[in-house]
């Protein structure tokens, strides 16, 4: 069967899947940075792969300099969140520089999916922003605790102007968890308001390295009304997608 | 370009010389890119290539010698203002620029930032001296379609001091009917006005007729593109749907109908510009004003082929023809008057002949999804996307949001062929 690569080359990181036959044998993960070509390239080189599939936001970069094939991170995420939860019908991801969110029939196939117009709002890049503001590392951002009682409001979901809500919030002398709390409220929030516009049906699966950060989990958990699953490695959902692809079309 | 110099001619316009040659220059390498490099383009195109690298070269010089010999030209930008009329006092009716992204910072001096991009583009076009039309013309017509344009057209009336405002009624009722065929009237006098000419049935026969026959000719395109393969790429067929409103029209609906030919031989032989079975998409929303190629340029770059486009710049503009079969001025008046309110833009309510309209197209064109396109803050147009994705139940649909810039390219794509995968 061979050695299948499959690259996710997003706005923040570069994830590959390497797998031999259907078994993964090995993660890679580097930050895109300002030239990512030359990330992939030495990815290429140090796994050596028989087959190579590109997606994620990058991927005409290498459809362009190299003959990869390439598919969308939409169908990638799709195979990829399958190969993980067979029974998976929904894939929330809160990426970068979007936030997809994508429903499957029962065969896996995308049914229907939303992803959000030119705007950062509510992305991953605005969580890392905003976690930088309020001085949380982005590992610890998402073990802020999910408080019940009176609610900050962070009304903008522009990331310029929720930073300066944010300050001003803090000028007002409010608690660095209500704030991270709010934020992560209003991410929630706005992934709601698209994942409204296509059926939501079980299993949903969180994917993404945003799905690592438990607070957005369990605020996805609320506001949808139905358990989220989220895989032990979410980040490389679509890296794998784009491996099996090679292997099961 | 001919090589000819329109420097001077130019300069008399009162153009701003060094941005117009950087215009011209952006312009022509976008055509390089997204036209010239097409595959199996059908040889008929080559008049259409022509004609856009004489876009305001020849075709300016033979408005202002149009001018010269006494006729009129009338600028517009919407499809509602009745051509026929134009027509028949031997004016020139032109669709001013509207399609790129360009002097928004001057426009913005006069409307908010958030408004169309069409709209932000006319007085952009105006304001930074780009558009040679506009400075031909010896009225420019505006309607009050939507609320963006209506209040807009007063602030281009402020700059040109020659806007001449219909008004659209918004519904379909008998006392709408009557406002709309006294606003008809009202334009023929001031068209009457304008070129010292007295309509005739006569000349009002030949102005429908000529309409009709470009409309004809845009139809049988059309029709024409329902063919699998395509023997046409959607981005080609959108030119010449753009290009209907500058050109001279005798000589478009012939050049057109040339075409014609050359596709209905490529469709009897079943040779076209993609594969037999490629997906096919329908476009339905806001008008794509020329140069405005960018959502056609992502679709057919990731496989698929545009086979129609439900928008003012195509079906809207030629679906309906005027009843020629008219036997004196008021009875034209009637005929035209209902022509023109047959036309399903957004702007109406109830508008559910859209739907039926967009239901018809789907099936008779064969195509496999649609992808409804909207300006960003076009509200009509934004409003009913949400009613045409009911309606259309039968292949998938998506909704985009966009403006002129670049900056949303990279997620377009992505959005665009995830769609293509999902019809695949």
């Amino acid at each position: 069967m061979g050695r299948s690569l499959g690259i996710d080359i997003g706005s923040r990181f570069i994830k590959a899947v390497l797998l031999e036959g259907e078994e993964l044998i090995d993660i890679q993960q580097v930050e895109t940075s300002f030239d990512p070509l030359d990330r992939c390239k030495r990815l290429l080189e140090e796994t050596a792969a028989d087959r190579v599939v590109a997606t994620g936001y990058g991927r005409h970069l290498l459809e362009v300099h190299t003959d990869i094939k390439t598919i969308t991170e939409i169908k990638a995420f799709a195979k990829g969140a399958r190969a993980m939860f067979p029974l998976c019908r929904t894939i929330i991801d809160v990426g970068g520089q979007d936030i997809k969110v994508i429903s499957l029939d029962e065969g896996g196939k995308v049914r229907k999916f939303e992803m959000n117009d030119k705007c950062a709002a509510g992305t991953g890049k605005f969580v890392e922003i905003m976690a930088r503001v309020l001085g949380y590392s982005i590992g610890d951002f998402g073990l802020v605790p999910l408080k019940t009682g009176p609610e900050l409001q962070i009304s903008s979901m522009c990331t310029v102007f929720a930073e300066s809500e944010v300050i001003s919030l803090i000028a007002r002398g409010a608690e660095r968890e209500d704030i991270a709390l709010a934020l992560h409220r209003s991410v929630t929030n706005r992934v709601l308001s698209m994942a409204r516009r296509v059926p939501i049906e079980e299993d949903v699966v969180f994917a993404g390295g945003c799905a690592r950060n438990g607070l957005l989990r369990k605020l996805l958990e609320a506001g949808i009304g139905k358990n989220v699953s989220v895989a032990e490695r979410p980040e490389i959902t679509g890296a794998l997608g784009a491996a099996l692809y090679q292997i099961t079309g | 370009m001919n090589g000819k110099d329109y420097t001077k001619m130019w300069e008399g316009l009162g153009l701003n010389i060094e941005n117009h040659a950087g215009l011209l220059g952006v312009l022509t390498n976008a055509y390089k890119d997204i036209y010239l490099s097409q595959n199996n383009r059908p040889a008929a195109m080559e008049y259409f290539d022509f004609v856009i690298s004489e876009v305001h070269g020849l075709r300016i010089e033979e408005i202002i010698a149009a001018k010269e010999a006494g006729r009129k030209v009338v600028g517009t930008f919407c499809v509602y203002v009745p051509e026929e009329i134009v027509l028949a006092a031997d004016g020139l009716c032109i669709g001013l620029c509207a399609g790129a992204e360009v002097g928004s910072e001057e426009a913005e001096k006069f409307i908010p930032r958030n408004t169309c991009a069409l709209i932000k583009a006319f007085m952009g076009f105006k304001l930074s001296g780009l558009c040679p039309y506009v400075e031909t013309t010896d009225l420019i017509v505006g309607e009050t379609t939507c609320d963006g344009k209506k209040k807009a057209y007063e602030s281009f009336n402020e700059i040109t001091k020659k806007v001449y405002v219909m008004e659209i009624p918004h519904m379909k009722t008998d006392e709408d009917k009557k406002l709309w065929l006294s606003e008809v009237k009202r334009f023929k006098d001031r068209i009457e006005g304008l070129s010292g000419k007295k309509l005739t049935v006569d000349a009002l026969k030949k102005g429908a007729s000529v309409a009709n026959e470009k409309r004809k000719a845009l139809q049988r395109l059309s029709r024409l593109r329902a063919a699998d393969p395509a023997p046409i790429s959607g981005l080609d067929a959108l030119l010449v749907n753009q290009v209907s409103f500058y050109d001279d029209p005798l000589r478009f609906t012939s050049m057109t109908h040339k075409l014609c030919d050359e596709l209905s031989d490529r469709a009897s032989k079943g040779t076209g510009v993609a594969d037999k079975g490629a997906p096919r998409i329908l476009i339905s929303g806001s008008p794509m004003a020329i140069p405005n190629w960018k959502l056609h340029a992502i679709i057919e770059g990731s496989g698929a082929v545009v086979v129609g486009e439900e928008s003012c710049i195509g079906e809207r503009n030629h679906r309906d023809l005027v009843d020629e079969s008219f036997s004196s001025v008021d009875d034209a008046m009637e005929k035209i008057s209902s022509r023109y309110l047959g036309i399903d833009c957004a702007c109406f309510t109830p508008n559910t002949e859209r739907l039926d309209n967009i239901k018809a197209l789907v099936e008779r064109l064969g195509a496999d999804g649609v992808i409804h396109y909207s300006l960003q803050f076009c509200t009509p147009y934004m409003m009913e996307s949400y009613k045409v994705e009911k309606a259309v139940t039968e292949v998938p649909f998506m909704r985009i949001e966009t403006d002129y810039s670049m900056e949303d390219f990279g997620q377009l794509k992505t959005r665009v062929e995830a769609f293509i995968e999902m019809i695949q």
